[in-house]
């Protein structure tokens, strides 16, 4: 028996640290869609099955400008990154702050409508199967646009304080990486809310 | 060139206060120590819902038995299933994956220690408030305490009407909460075997056991969240009134099923395949052969990987679905046991004609062989929907079950512990305690779970608290209870060498079993650091390169 342990060769570290959180995000990112899928499916089957009204036809409002809102954040965080990847840290902040309040004006619009149906149409979450499917969908998107508006804040909060450097461009694209996937699912469940399912 | 034994000064240091080592343990980061954390709370519960186990048993011994009420064996047979699938084979086998791939992959950590230390905790907690339940669900409304509604928990039993008090919440957020601890151990795993590999590993090279946690941990994520997805569903029925699964409202008790199942079925592909992973490291080392097939085997786990998402309502056939569903989900199924079968028929390659050396871990590799063929036959007699009308939910689905997860997963897991405990101890097992583990162990086993096929086919239904005599089921049932003291009787003796070996065991060196992969060219137990310096390796075999300089496995691979 060989009791002293054994020696393997030297050598250094190659792997790189920023691939691992890329892998992760990828990861995770995985696991939420895996849960925005079982949400959508329970939608689609639910699709008129109600047994008493509202209809969706009856309540909902196409949100297009809230929408294009999202849509075009996902514009303003890419070039936010390119920035700071050039090393632009005056551009960053703007593009990150335009990221932020587009965002916010889409979690505006959410809110907005939601307190309509509620307040004023008496539309809740228990009316009908489709109050519960679609204030549990919209509902888990919304969610989701709020972690991601927490994250990009504390980013802008570090920006301001002069903290954002040209090397955390890798972190920057990790974290734009579930901002994109938040807007790519915003457009799945626009399609089944709004498009097919009204 | 460095060596990993660093001579230490050899002056004696005082004992730490014990506070200091607990504090040490809460707060670590350590793979090394999470990993015994896991496996160590995973100890814990198996005793606990061994216990359960045996209640259940005792119940049913004879007929018309009053050993419990059956309220209470309602909640024992919950709390058994719930507890052995979430709470002991899950952070068994995260315990051993966190604990071996960094070491096997040549890394000194997972590639995210902080989420790591997250997801036990998580994982922990989870199971802890499962627990509580027995004293705070009765506290809060004076009804009903620990939750009995079955380890599926079908709709409508779950609803308020059925479900008064909080008994059910808290099996939802246990399972939530601990959910969220294996979705973060599950992207760990991968970043760490895609990221955190020594120069030279490639995903060619490395180790299968890291390929098939690898797997593994993408069934986590692919299987879990759907059932978190649905736990939350049953909270907004619970909590805001929803009707996702209130059939009074146009709900659908049968989307609870698909919603479990499509989470519960990959979810006993996340069980085993970690205890193939334990098989296909001992099964060559012990047979002084490298492994038969190395790319058919992961061929096969990849396979396994995508099948198994697509036969969960294999679990429905009695439901009554279309017949267009039945006759995919029962193609499916078949076509499942073909990776399946390939797998062993690997393992067997790799025994044949090798130096096979009867330890205790062997053993105990060489039973699950055997034992996980039969289970997989069995699960192909259910397969076949015209069958299964007639065996689902019988005792011969208990029978299956426990055949793939006490025979197969259980007896891989004990073969792990005892291949691995020199490593993670610093110290060598008792061989004869082990070898009486085994052989009292697999006794108790074949009682219980062989004898448990025949009840099941002449049509006893599982969970039911007692049944009348007469109906041919009598002496079964007496056989099948003696076994499980048998088993139990094992488990103690397992305890009992892990215990004495662990303060009295000879000293085990960092390589007993002179073996191959990287675990073993470091001390044991490793230090934090694990490599004094990284490894590079040549081929899949590092150690062997190692020891036999003038025939190294890279002029063959
Ligand atoms: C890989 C290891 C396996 C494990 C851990 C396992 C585990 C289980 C469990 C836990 C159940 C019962 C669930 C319940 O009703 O509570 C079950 C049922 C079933 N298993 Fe397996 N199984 C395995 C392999 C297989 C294989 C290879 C097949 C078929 C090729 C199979 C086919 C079935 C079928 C059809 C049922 C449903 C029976 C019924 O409810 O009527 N299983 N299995
Ligand atoms: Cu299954």
């Amino acid at each position: 028996m060989n009791a002293t342990s054994m020696t393997m060769t030297e050598a250094r570290l190659e792997w790189n640290p920023s691939d691992r959180g890329r892998v992760a995000m990828l990861c995770l990112i995985a696991a939420e869609a895996a849960i925005f899928t079982i949400f959508v499916v329970a939608y689609v089957f639910y699709l008129g099955k109600s047994l008493t009204g509202p209809l969706p036809k009856d309540v909902l409002s196409v949100p297009i400008v809230y929408t294009i809102c999202l849509l075009s954040s996902s514009l303003t965080i890419h070039f936010a990154a390119k920035s700071l990847r050039r090393g632009e840290i005056k551009s960053f902040g703007v593009l990150w702050l335009a990221t932020i309040t587009l965002g916010a004006a889409f979690l505006y619009g959410t809110g907005i409508e939601w307190y309509r149906m509620i307040y004023k149409e008496g539309f809740t979450i228990s009316t009908n199967l489709f109050g519960t499917t679609y204030y549990s969908l919209v509902g888990l998107h919304a969610f989701h646009v709020v972690v991601g508006l927490l994250s990009l804040s504390i980013v802008m909060v570090f920006t301001l304080l002069g903290r954002v450097r040209a090397e955390h461009a890798e972190r920057i694209d990790v974290l734009s990486l579930y901002w994109h996937f938040v807007d790519a699912v915003w457009i799945v469940v626009f399609t089944v809310v709004y498009v097919i399912g009204r | 060139m460095s060596t990993d034994a660093i001579a230490m000064p050899s002056t004696a240091i005082a004992p730490r206060p014990i506070v200091a080592t607990l504090h040490e343990w809460v707060t670590t980061v350590d793979h090394k120590r999470l990993g015994i954390l896991y496996i160590i709370y995973a100890l814990a519960f198996l005793l606990i819902a061994g216990v359960e186990a045996m209640i259940i048993r005792i119940q049913l011994i004879r007929p018309h038995n009053n050993f419990v009420s059956p309220q209470e064996f309602n909640r024992l047979f919950t709390m058994h299933g719930t507890t052995m699938i979430f709470f002991v084979i899950m952070p068994f086998m995260f315990g051993f994956a966190n604990y071996l791939i960094p070491l096997m992959i040549g890394a000194r950590d997972m590639a995210f220690p902080r989420l790591n230390a997250f997801s036990f905790w998580m994982t922990a907690f989870g199971g802890l408030l499962l627990y509580f339940s027995v004293v705070g669900a009765n506290g809060l409304y004076g009804a009903g305490n620990a939750p009995d509604v079955g380890w599926f928990a079908y709709a409508p039993l779950t609803s308020q009407t059925f479900s008064v008090g909080h008994s059910t919440d808290f099996w939802i957020l246990a399972l939530l909460i601990s959910g969220f601890g294996s979705i973060g151990t599950a992207i760990n795993i991968i970043a760490t075997v895609l990221c955190m590999r020594c120069p030279g590993m490639t995903l060619a090279t490395m180790p299968l056991f890291a390929w098939l946690n690898l797997i593994m941990a993408d069934l986590v994520i692919l299987a879990v969240s759907p059932l978190t997805a649905a736990q939350i569903m049953l909270l907004i029925d619970r909590y805001l009134g929803g009707h996702f699964f209130d059939t009074q409202a146009g709900g659908s008790a049968v989307i609870w099923m698909h919603f479990f199942w499509v989470f519960g079925h990959p979810e006993v592909y996340i069980l085993v395949l970690p205890a193939f992973a334990f098989a296909s490291e001992i099964i060559p080392v012990f047979s002084r052969k490298p492994i038969f097939g190395y790319s058919v085997m992961v061929g096969a786990t990849i396979a396994i990987g995508f099948i198994s998402m697509s036969v969960w309502a294999h679990h429905m056939f009695t439901v009554g679905m279309s017949s267009a569903a039945n006759n995919f989900f029962v193609i499916s199924t078949m076509a499942i046991a073909v990776p399946t079968g390939i797998k062993i028929f690997n393992w067997l390659a790799t025994m044949w004609g090798g130096k096979i050396e009867f330890k205790t871990p062997m053993l105990f590799c060489i039973a699950f062989l055997f034992q996980f063929l039969i289970a997989g036959l069995t699960g192909i007699m259910q397969g076949a929907a015209p069958f299964d009308w007639h065996l689902g939910n019988s005792y011969f689905v208990v029978a299956h079950f426990h055949y793939v997860i006490v025979g197969g997963i259980l007896f891989c897991l004990f073969g792990a512990f005892y291949y691995w405990f020199p490593k993670m101890s610093g110290k060598m097992y008792s061989e004869t305690l082990g070898k009486l583990h085994f052989w009292i162990f697999i006794i108790g086993f074949h009682l219980t779970f062989d004898f448990m096929h025949i009840p099941g086919l002449l049509g006893m239904p599982r969970r039911i608290y007692t049944y009348e005599p007469g109906r041919g089921w009598d002496t079964w049932n007496f056989i099948v209870t003696i076994g499980v003291f048998f088993q139990a009787a094992g488990i103690l003796v397992f305890l009992g060498n892990l215990i004495w070996s662990y303060f009295r065991g000879k000293a085990a060196g960092s390589d007993p079993w002179d073996a191959w992969t990287l675990e073993w060219s470091t001390n044991s137990p490793p230090p934090a650091y694990n490599f004094a310096s990284i490894p590079v390796v040549k081929s899949r075999r590092p150690l062997w390169d190692l020891k036999h300089p003038n025939d190294p496995d890279w002029n063959y691979e």
